[in-house]
């Protein structure tokens, strides 16, 4: 199922490691069952050092668990992982990680910036007292890499600012640079596009990319929308039907591919600006009973992403290639 | 600590402050009482500034009142109200820390069994402390706090909680931060989120047991809840914030035991009293930003 990835990398010219840097992510006939229910099985995943990865599939297929089990916060029912070398939940401290849908409550008082600092430091028991020169380096060396971090996703205006009084998006940023402090090798990222306007999401994902390819951070992203981060991906991770492929962005997300996957036929529509839009998945994956396909029609009409309980949240305009780019969020 | 042993000296207020204060500390029991009030009031701020950030004001308060039956039985069998607060809040936390909870942080949404607990609780420390023998002031003491009686014996236990609490959380600082802000965050990074909540509730029992003895179990977020909450309105630095947290607790907690020398209300009402008074007053400058905006507001239109 798996399709070896190597010279279609996008970004090849560009970042020379991905594809046949070390390996960091390793699933091999990999399942996982919650309860009574398995999620996915027989998944095959080979991610490279450097490669920045989607993702995909629709509500409730196990995207999310599939990053906890690289945390090491949810056990295999069959087959093995590998994350950066090891058995998972070793190298934890090399990894960062921005949960799905993290919001603050409007009462925390504590800024912004004291955020992304517990990224860097709060997993540190003891005192450190800045009295040895040792430590006063130490603690100039960590207010600036902090600073660093939210000049670099662009929170320098509301850094100071309590995190609970902050928006969503704003919120977001911090968090990103909160899971980025700490100098991370493997990063993984749960929907962080989600609370963003579609300038934002575009900016935020260009952000990643490009941290991504400057400190050689490997990067996986649950989207929901594949379309802003279509032109960075190296590869291409596909949930649906209880199956996982991995690939190349064109290997994946094709008509054959994800028809087969659905188990149901699926249109693939490439706009004319590039966007990605698939048609006809069906609504409900419910596939431990067998995918039930509905019937194509107009009305099912998704983007690249998989949300057909949340429509209301997601309109960007291609979404519906016939009302062209003029609906709600634009 | 519940039947008070020594005649309050019954003083009127002198025209010098200084006379006053020179006054007040001439009698030991109230030298006691300040060491007493500043040993618990950086006990119960510093717990106390963790409790509202992790927002569990109620398990603090279930577990203060735990300790009002523990202290009127203590009595009734002939042992120090002292020791039964602090036993019985501590057994509270642990029990608190050990039974399961389905949200991972206890207390947070059970308010209903807890409610239910807590009435039971209340009867019962006031059936005990009317077997021991319909002492009225006593149920005051327990319930709104006695600043008289407190023995040497005492101040140091008290000091030495006081000490090892805060150093405990000294050494937990920054994991114990990260959880309570970001708990889902600190988990993957590998925090150990609920051993560390679990130590809390051990602290809080530890400071809740001793706001108890100052402000009498009702009264306890007159110093676990307040000077933190007024703090909070102040600045949103969390080092800078829990110092002047621990400042503010013990003034206003000093204030009270001179107040309440000179006047017959219980302490708890005065300690109560002048942190609310604080409280009110941090929300000033908010306030009177918020005016003037308003202002402008109206006089931009015409
Ligand atoms: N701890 C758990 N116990 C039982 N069921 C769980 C648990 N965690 C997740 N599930 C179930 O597993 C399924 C997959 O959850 P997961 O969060 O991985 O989905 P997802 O693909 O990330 O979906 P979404 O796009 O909505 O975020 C869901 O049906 C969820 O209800
Ligand atoms: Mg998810």
């Amino acid at each position: 199922m798996t399709t070896e990835h190597g010279e279609s990398t996008r970004h090849a010219t560009v970042r020379a490691p991905a594809g046949d840097g070390a390996q960091v992510v390793r699933l091999e006939d990999a399942a996982v069952r919650v309860g009574e229910r398995t999620l996915w099985s027989r998944a095959n995943l080979d991610v490279r050092a450097g490669e920045f990865v989607a993702v995909l599939g629709p509500n409730g297929v196990g995207k999310s668990t599939m990053l906890q089990v690289i945390l090491g916060a949810q056990t295999l029912a069959a087959g093995s992982v590998q994350v950066l070398g090891d058995p998972p939940g070793m190298h934890n401290d090399r990894i960062g990680y921005l949960p799905q849908r993290r919001n603050f409550d409007a009462s925390i008082r504590i800024r912004g910036v004291d955020l992304v600092r517990l990224g860097l430091t709060g997993t540190r028991f003891g005192v450190s007292l800045p009295l040895r020169r040792a430590a006063r380096e130490r603690h100039r060396h960590e207010r600036r890499r902090v600073q660093e971090m939210v000049d670099l996703v662009g929170a320098h205006a509301y850094a100071g600012r309590p995190i609970g009084q902050l928006s969503g998006g704003e919120q977001q940023r911090l968090l990103i640079a909160q899971s980025l402090v700490s100098g991370p090798a493997l990063l993984l990222l749960d929907e962080p596009l989600e609370s963003l306007d579609l300038p934002n999401q575009m900016a935020v994902a260009d952000l990643v990319a490009e941290i991504c390819r400057r400190e050689g951070v490997t990067v996986m992203i649950v989207a929901h929308d594949v379309n802003p981060i279509l032109a960075k991906l190296d590869r291409v991770v596909y949930i649906a039907g209880g199956q996982v492929v991995s690939g190349s962005p064109e290997e994946v997300i094709n008509e054959q591919t994800l028809s087969r996957l659905y188990g149901t036929p699926v249109e693939v529509i490439r706009t004319t600006k590039g966007r990605l839009v698939v048609v006809g998945e069906p609504d409900v994956t419910h596939h431990h009973h067998g995918p039930h396909g509905e019937p194509l029609d107009d009305a099912h009409h998704h983007d690249a992403h998989h949300d057909a309980h949340h429509d209301a949240h997601h309109h960007d305009g291609a979404r519906r290639p016939e009302e062209g780019r003029g609906s709600s969020s634009t | 600590m519940s039947v008070p042993p020594i005649l309050v000296p019954v003083v009127g207020l002198s025209a010098n402050p200084l006379t006053d204060l020179r006054n007040l500390l001439s009698y030991p029991f109230m030298v006691n009482a300040f060491r007493a009030g500043a040993a618990i009031a950086v006990l119960a701020s510093a717990v106390g500034w963790f409790m509202v950030l992790r927002r569990q004001s109620f398990v603090g308060h279930t577990i203060a009142v735990v300790g009002f039956p523990g202290a009127a039985g203590a009595t009734l069998v002939g042992l120090s109200a002292f020791g039964g607060y602090f036993t019985f809040c501590f057994l509270a936390a642990v029990l608190i820390a050990v039974v399961p909870t389905t949200t991972g942080r206890a207390f947070s949404d059970e308010n209903a069994v807890t409610g239910t607990v807590q009435a039971l609780l209340l009867g019962f420390g006031f059936l005990f402390a009317s077997l021991y023998g319909g002492n009225l002031n006593g149920i005051d003491a327990l319930l709104f706090g006695n600043f008289l009686g407190i023995s040497n014996g005492e101040v140091v236990i008290l000091a030495v909680i006081c000490v090892v609490t805060v150093a405990a959380i000294a050494v937990l600082w920054e994991p114990l931060l990260f959880a309570s802000i970001d708990p889902a965050m600190a988990a993957a990074r590998g925090v150990p989120v609920r051993g560390l909540g679990a130590a809390f509730l051990l602290l809080l029992g530890l400071a809740a047991a001793g706001a108890s003895q100052m402000t009498g179990a009702l009264l306890v977020f007159a110093l676990l809840v307040m000077p933190a909450a007024t703090v909070q309105q102040l600045t949103s630095r969390p080092a800078l914030g829990l110092w002047m947290t621990l400042a503010l607790a013990v003034v206003v907690t000093w204030a009270g035991l001179a107040v309440s020398y000179y006047s017959p209300y219980p302490i708890g009402f005065w300690i109560t009293t002048i942190a609310f008074a604080g409280y009110l007053t941090s929300h000033l400058p908010g306030l009177v930003r918020q005016r003037s905006r308003r202002r402008r507001h109206r006089q931009q239109r015409p």
